[in-house]
């Protein structure tokens, strides 16, 4: 069984301001270098100060995680030289003597098994390197924009207790639905979600894929390291200790250049940033105001909706679809029928077009609309499928959309006859078939469909085409 | 005193181009010969400055003030004496600097230092070594010696210093001034460029008594952008404090290791102390032949910290455009670092390295906080302890700056207040053939204005108060 361990770094982009400064948070789509202040930029004699809610969302997420939580939280400075640090050293926190994590040893349980958390982190983050002409290693010059400089992260550490690639989506899936209950990430953001991930199989050293983007890059790079440190091992090569980047174009690590050795990275406790005691009462107080959590919201929604276990996982899953699918109940009463809706045709189309459901502009009531035009016949199954991508991506109303393009399912007798006598004469051979074979009726009842502009109502042309036939 | 001049300028009975005139006439004849300033601004623009902040009014409208170049000022470089920020112009001022011109201040220049602080007697400046006024041979202390130099050539009567370990208080006891080393987290530090976060202050540099406590009390006070603070009222300077029934405590320690003529002058204060009433006894402090190792160790290991930002990407010192960052940031630290920095980034990264760091760093804040136990002890029974500020008379220039063991051995008697957070004050004691000696006062952690008040008592006594060199 290969060992893996993901180191998660999460960017608190829900608080307003940067981590240490009154610089926004929200760095995305703004000019380079707009977004900051002497403190970020690390210009002499700028001093940082705490954002006191970043530890109430770091205690948060510790308590989700089952975690053991400092009595004080201690930052220090971990020193590398590198060109995206505004000071050549990262504010962050260091388990050891002198200092302490915010929080260690939890466990966040996914199907079957336990994956323990090593610990909890609060750091900054380093500015943007851009290389305009090509890559880290061809570029000719680099650009550097520090919107980015001393934003808050958790960075989020497990033992190497993941076996597979599935194993790590899902703890990844999981751990976002936290926090996005949790309200601490904006995990749609570009960015918002990076993880290392280490890995080793069998016979093997560990080797670090640094800072891969999404949590389908983590399951291919995981997926690639496998298979490539099993390959080398059966060749007779050696899997040594490295650190690799992720090419998620190419699909693809490869190998930086620096050598694999133990940094010595001189942690000691930043004495710009005085300890801050955590008390008991803090915590019982950040305890009481706790958001529901997945796995009772999946225990909830079970009970409330009489939807199966299956389903509600999926739809908490992802907090806004749980989210629409709650909203939308409020004015839909059928729940199994919604859940059937959101679960196969709304949410298999987002996935297909790689939208998330907080990207989606359909509301609840358009849903509702829909779902009770379906039930009234006006509309039929083919026509809902057909007019979710405008609800979507345009947000438009379902009465409007269907009576501007005519989608209102044919029920008029009189006409579907006309249409089925046709198609019976045209396809005669079907027609004497279907009399010994319902999947001919099926077929026959495609052609109405086709001719009607999937109009027709199926059941009604279904029956119209067995009185024909005297089936 | 300074709150005479506000109210003459106040009041129209000083003309503000003459009072400006006159500190320029002085610097013009003398500041070649003394160096005390990196940059000087120009006098149609201090005159300017000056008219502008007398009709606006404040505690301070229209005084002139020299700001040690370690403290940002907005629109004005700041050049902490380095080659590295040779021309770097601070975006905004640091908060003692907002605050100063809240209350009218106008600056006159930036002083010149030690580079970034490090050394005792303002040799390691990239701008050349500041000159005592006193004599022009010797150094004027360290490291705020531009600030120290500048009131005693009569170039300005208001200063601030910054005191890691004894930087104000070395320069004040040299030239015959007045200089407090406050409480720790009761002047904000930000726009400070560090060199050693959890010791120091900055802290203002006078002539008088009255003056020290007028610039302490406007400087003073929490920072919401100085997380090291303490919500803080800065106390009234007690007008008429009378040593009578005042308990006094001697270092005989220090005062013993001290050089002849330093002993003796403070000797005859001890004197005097106790025949107004003092009540004086010899006491000693523990652990302080540890203090100056603990004290480097700190320092040195912040400080190698702190100046890794400096590389040249941002701002300061960048000459080389080709060749990777590593490259790049090497040759840039490598010829904007002085050899002192160098020496000092060098240790730090040495003792914060893993395996020494238990060794060395953890065990010298063990050395602090026990330095920081026998202090509370000792004023539990004292209102004060006394002390020479620096164990010898002004050294001359070169004598100290090559041999960095005696340099930092300079320090033994002031790093003390540093790791211990508590106040200490040097003024004048005496002269010993026309050279300064200074007496330092400690305190009880936040009893600044306390000490400001014992030695408005003092300079009484000394007459020593306004004391300008001779300048020929």
């Amino acid at each position: 069984m290969p060992k893996i361990g993901l180191e998660v770094h999460v960017h608190l982009n829900t608080l307003k301001t940067k981590l240490f400064c009154s610089c926004s948070s929200d760095y995305i789509n703004k000019d380079p270098n707009t977004n900051t202040c002497p403190v970020c930029l690390g210009l002499p004699g700028a001093i940082p100060v705490l954002n006191e809610k970043a530890l109430t969302y770091a205690i948060m997420v510790a308590l989700a995680l089952n975690c053991e939580i400092a009595p004080a939280l201690v930052f220090s400075r971990k020193h590398y030289f590198y060109p995206d640090m505004s000071k050549n050293y990262q504010i962050s926190q260091y388990d050891g003597p002198g200092s302490m994590a915010v929080a260690k040893s939890g466990v966040l349980e996914i199907t079957n098994k336990k994956i323990r958390i090593r610990r909890i982190n609060i750091e900054e983050d380093p500015a943007k390197i851009i290389y305009p002409t090509g890559s880290m290693l061809t570029s000719k010059y680099t650009l550097l924009d520090y919107n980015r400089s001393g934003i808050g992260l958790l960075e989020i550490v497990t033992e190497p207790d993941i076996e597979s690639p599935k194993e790590a989506r899902e703890f990844l899936e999981k751990l976002r639905s936290i926090l996005e209950h949790l309200g601490v990430c904006n995990c749609d953001m570009e960015g918002a979600m990076r993880a290392d991930v280490n890995v080793s199989v069998e016979g093997g050293e560990r080797v670090e894929v640094k800072n891969v983007g999404s949590i389908k890059d983590v399951e291919n790079a995981i997926k690639y390291e496998i298979a490539r440190q099993k390959a080398a091992i059966i060749q007779g090569l050696k899997v040594e200790r490295e650190t690799r980047h992720w090419d998620s174009e190419r699909g693809i690590s490869v190998p930086t250049r620096t050598k694999e050795t133990d940094e010595d990275y001189r942690y000691f406790p930043d004495p710009d940033l005085p300890p801050y005691p955590i008390s008991k009462d803090l915590i019982k107080k950040i305890t009481a105001e706790m958001p529901e959590l997945p796995d009772a919201r999946v225990k909830r929604l079970v009970e409330q909706y009489g939807i199966s276990r299956k389903e509600a996982s999926i739809l908490v899953m992802d907090k806004a679809l749980a989210d629409f699918y709650e909203n939308t109940a409020k004015l839909y009463k059928d729940y199994k029928k919604l859940a059937n809706l959101i679960l196969n045709d709304y949410l298999r189309w987002l996935n297909d077009k790689n939208i998330r459901a907080s990207e989606s502009r359909a509301t609840p009531e358009a849903i509702a609309k829909l779902l009770s035009l379906l039930d009234k016949g006006v509309i039929t199954i083919k026509i809902v499928k057909e007019v979710l991508p405008e609800i979507v991506l345009k947000g438009a109303d379902p009465d409007q959309l269907i009576k501007e393009s005519q989608l209102t399912a044919i029920r008029d007798l009189e006409y579907l006859e006309k249409v089925v006598e046709e198609v019976i004469k045209e396809d005669k051979d079907a027609a004497e078939a279907a009399k010994n074979d319902p999947k001919v009726i099926n077929f026959l009842v495609g052609k109405v469909m086709k001719r009607t502009g999937k109009r027709a109502d199926p059941q009604l042309t279904n029956e119209l085409i067995r009185k024909k036939l005297g089936v | 005193m300074i709150s005479q001049v506000v109210k003459d300028l106040k009041e129209g009975r000083l003309d503000p181009e003459e009072y400006v005139e006159r500190y320029y006439d002085r610097i013009s004849k003398f500041e070649k010969k003394i160096n005390s300033f990196i940059t000087l601004r120009s006098k149609e623009e201090v005159i300017s400055d000056v008219k502008e902040s007398i009709k606006r009014g404040g505690r301070l409208a229209g005084v002139l003030i020299g700001i040690k170049d370690a403290i940002s000022t907005k629109g004005i470089r700041t050049t902490c004496a380095s080659k590295m920020l040779e021309d770097y112009v601070p975006p905004f001022d640091a908060t003692v600097v907002e605050k100063l011109k809240r209350e009218g201040a106008v600056i006159l220049g930036k002083t010149n230092m030690d580079e970034f602080a490090m050394g005792s007697t303002t040799e390691t400046s990239y701008f050349g070594p500041t000159r005592n006024p006193w004599d022009l041979e010797r150094t004027p202390g360290g490291s705020s010696g531009g600030s120290g130099a500048a009131l005693a050539a009569g170039f300005v009567d208001l200063a601030l210093g910054t005191d890691t370990g004894g930087s104000i208080r070395a320069p004040a006891a040299f030239t015959a001034t007045f200089g407090l080393k406050p409480s720790y987290g009761t002047v904000s530090r930000y726009g400070l460029v560090a060199y050693a976060n959890s010791l120091e202050q900055i802290g203002p540099m006078s002539k008088n008594a009255e003056d020290l406590g007028l610039l302490y009390s406007i400087i003073a006070g929490d920072d919401p952008r100085d997380a090291t603070t303490i919500p803080y009222e800065v106390k009234e300077v007690p007008s008429e404090i009378s040593v009578n029934g005042l308990k006094v405590g001697v270092l005989k320690d220090i005062l013993e290791a001290s050089e002849e003529p330093v002993k003796g002058i403070i000797n005859r204060i001890i004197d005097k102390l106790s025949s107004e009433g003092a009540v004086v006894e010899e006491t000693k402090l523990g652990y302080a032949e540890y203090a100056l190792p603990a004290y480097y160790i700190i320092a040195m290991s912040e400080a190698s910290s702190n100046l890794a930002r400096y590389d040249g990407v941002r701002y300061g010192y960048s000459k080389y455009g080709d060749g990777n960052w590593k490259e790049t940031f090497s040759k840039n630290r490598g010829d904007g670092f002085g050899l002192e920095v160098k020496r000092r980034i060098m240790l730090g990264s040495f003792i914060l390295s893993a395996g020494y760091y238990d060794q060395y760093y953890v065990k010298a804040l063990k050395v602090r906080r026990l330095i920081k136990n026998s202090l509370d002890q000792l004023f539990a029974k004292f209102d004060v302890l006394v002390s020479p500020t620096m164990p010898i008379l002004p050294p001359k220039l070169g004598e100290m700056v090559d041999d960095p063991v005696k340099m930092y051995a300079m320090d033994v008697n002031t790093v003390i207040a540093n790791l211990a957070a508590i106040p200490a004050l040097s003024m004048p004691a005496g002269f010993y053939n026309n050279l300064p000696v200074g007496l330092q006062l400690m305190g009880r952690y936040l009893s600044d204005t306390f000490l400001v008040g014992i030695s408005m008592f003092v300079e009484k006594l000394t007459k020593i108060y306004d004391a300008t060199a001779p300048l020929q």
